[in-house]
């Protein structure tokens, strides 16, 4: 009886093992596969059947390759810049936002309640055409320069209904007596909001900006409709771009893919417990 | 109290926000309607009013059904896997066992790396003498013209956006998990419920508001897929891949036939809209204290 109860368990943890191992190679295959291909020399036919993992003429030549000439660090810094902007803007809207709406009484609070909450029903790619006649109006295209076209990037993303119901909801499980304790020691209002509150939601402040720094720097879409320099381009646009530069080049396609990946996978790393704890569940999905 | 804020605080707090939100999402909401009742498609200078036009040319176009079949043809394959198959994982991974750290991070690796890197990646396994053909002609298959292939495209595109997203919803199908009391399971256990059995009486009808909730929400983002698309097979061939988000980017900036894409992006947003109403109000209730 108990040796049929313990083969039963060991059982049960081979097979969960073999199941998660089997999943996690298919999540992390297809990168492999581009690896390997970016690794292979031209000696070696990439097509070859069967296809070999490990490279049989290895070389770096790929990467030095495309990175010769791919302004890849270009790429990175206009991701960095847009971003950067992006969660900055998002931070101090949010919380600017969410303060009022958790904590004051005024007139229209409903009516600005219920205006944020209905910007989650729209979404992004229902609206973009306006949204791109909108920001050439306002001349925030890289014609005008790299700051409008920079600009023209972040705005459209420069808040969002997450954000600011992230804050809110921060700014409400702050007890009172801290903000009437700050008034009696002389604060004024924006004392009071920054010495003060925004010191306490610094968690909800890092999720919100972890989750807006993922979301925006793998935004395809709008960078894709406005940019139309080359040196504007951000990370996505420029791999996407790629695929055209070299054609049918596969080892450069895929050397040039991976290097594109190295930023985010590092960040990712880092930052990880952020992203698999599972506290921030139902957090922002691009 | 509330009178230290002075009457405008409040307002001035408000203010940078809402004029984002009115720049970015309300006027550019209100525009997409207004410029749906417009005919751009001699000129785009010179646009003539032109009432319902547009959506009853949409509704005559065979490749507007063409669309949205392939839209709701997305939400059919892709919604139901990625409500069951993340859950499954989670069940798995949310044991007392080795290396679930690593599990977690391998599984959501595909989340966090660009879709443009990950659509690109597919491309290759997709390619008519990659890999995935020598599988297939290793089992005795002819082999697919995984995206050249009409039959093939929509599906091989649901393929990444479905691998896209398992991780995400394992993460949060196992905060649900975290929920469900241990002595349930205990009393499965000293019952000798199997491993079905058990989850199906215990673990389903605790975490039913999750299962919603990723229903809707991979429902919604199925609804909106545009960069797989883009990336891999820009709605060929023959249409046979093209979605509403893409064919709308088609028509708005490449046709520039703006009053068109703006009536088919109308419909979009009804779609989408009736989504994210039950969504907010069955699902997300508390997020928003409603």
């Amino acid at each position: 009886m108990i040796r049929r109860f313990f083969s039963k368990i060991k059982f049960d943890k081979l097979v969960t093992h073999s199941v998660l191992i089997f999943v996690s190679l298919l999540s992390v295959f297809p990168f492999i596969w581009l690896i390997s291909t970016s690794l292979k020399g031209g000696g070696e036919n990439i097509f070859a059947y069967p296809p070999t993992i490990i490279p049989k003429d290895f070389t770096w030549a790929n990467y030095t390759g495309v990175w010769s000439k791919v302004d890849f660090i270009g790429y990175f810094v206009n991701s960095m810049i847009v971003a950067g902007g992006t969660v900055f803007l998002n931070l101090i809207l949010s919380a600017m936002a969410g303060y009022p709406l958790a904590r004051m009484q005024f007139r229209g609070k409903n009516l600005a309640f219920f205006s944020i909450l209905a910007t989650i029903m729209i979404p992004f790619q229902a609206i973009m055409l306006p949204v791109y006649l909108i920001t050439l109006k306002l001349h925030l295209v890289d014609n005008y320069g790299s700051i409008a076209g920079f600009v023209g990037l972040i705005m459209p993303f420069a808040v969002s209904a997450f954000g600011i119901f992230l804050m809110r909801q921060a700014f409400l499980g702050i007890p009172k007596e801290m903000e009437e304790a700050a008034i009696v020691d002389g604060c004024n209002v924006w004392q009071l909001f920054v010495k003060v509150l925004l010191p306490m939601v610094k968690p909800s402040l890092a999720v919100l900006a972890i989750f807006t720094f993922i979301g925006s720097w793998g935004e395809f879409l709008w960078p894709s409709i406005v940019l139309t320099k080359e040196s504007m381009y951000t990370l996505p646009v420029g791999v996407n771009n790629l695929q055209g530069m070299f054609s049918s080049n596969w080892r450069f396609i895929a050397a040039g893919s991976i290097l594109s990946t190295i930023p985010i996978l590092i960040f990712f790393l880092a930052m990880q417990k952020y992203f698999i704890s599972g506290e921030n569940d139902g957090a922002v999905k691009g | 109290m509330f009178k230290y804020y002075g009457k405008y605080i409040p307002y001035l707090f408000l203010l940078p926000a809402a004029v984002i939100l009115l720049v970015f999402f309300f006027i550019p909401f209100f525009q997409t309607v207004y410029l749906s009742f417009f005919d751009y498609s001699s000129s785009i200078y010179a646009p003539s009013l032109s009432g319902l036009d547009n959506y009853i040319k949409l509704f005559h176009s065979p490749i507007f059904y063409k669309v949205m079949w392939n839209t709701f043809l997305y939400l059919f394959i892709a919604v139901p896997i990625l409500a069951v198959v993340p859950l499954f994982i989670a069940i798995l991974i949310n044991q007392k066992i080795r290396g679930v750290t690593l599990y977690k991070i391998l599984i959501y690796l595909p989340v966090i790396v660009s879709i443009v890197v990950a659509a690109i990646a597919f491309k290759w396994l997709y390619a008519d003498q990659g890999i995935l053909n020598f599988i297939v002609t290793k089992l005795g298959f002819a082999p697919v013209g995984w995206l050249t292939d009409p039959n093939w495209a929509l599906l091989s595109v649901i393929i990444v956006t479905i691998w896209k997203g398992i991780g995400y919803y394992m993460i949060i199908y196992l905060a649900a998990l975290m929920s469900v009391p241990k002595e349930l399971y205990e009393a499965c256990d000293i019952d000798g419920a199997g491993f079905l059995r058990k989850h199906l009486t215990v673990t389903v009808p605790h975490i039913m508001p999750t299962i919603a909730l990723v229903t809707t929400i991979s429902a919604i983002s199925a609804m909106k897929v545009f960069a797989e698309i883009y990336v891999m097979t820009k709605g060929g061939p023959l249409n046979s891949s093209k979605t509403i988000v893409y064919y709308i980017y088609e028509r708005a900036f490449e046709n520039l036939d703006l009053g068109y894409a703006s009536a088919m992006a109308v419909v979009l947003l009804v779609i989408v809209m009736i989504f994210s109403l039950i969504n907010i109000f069955c699902f997300e209730r508390k997020k928003y204290n409603l």
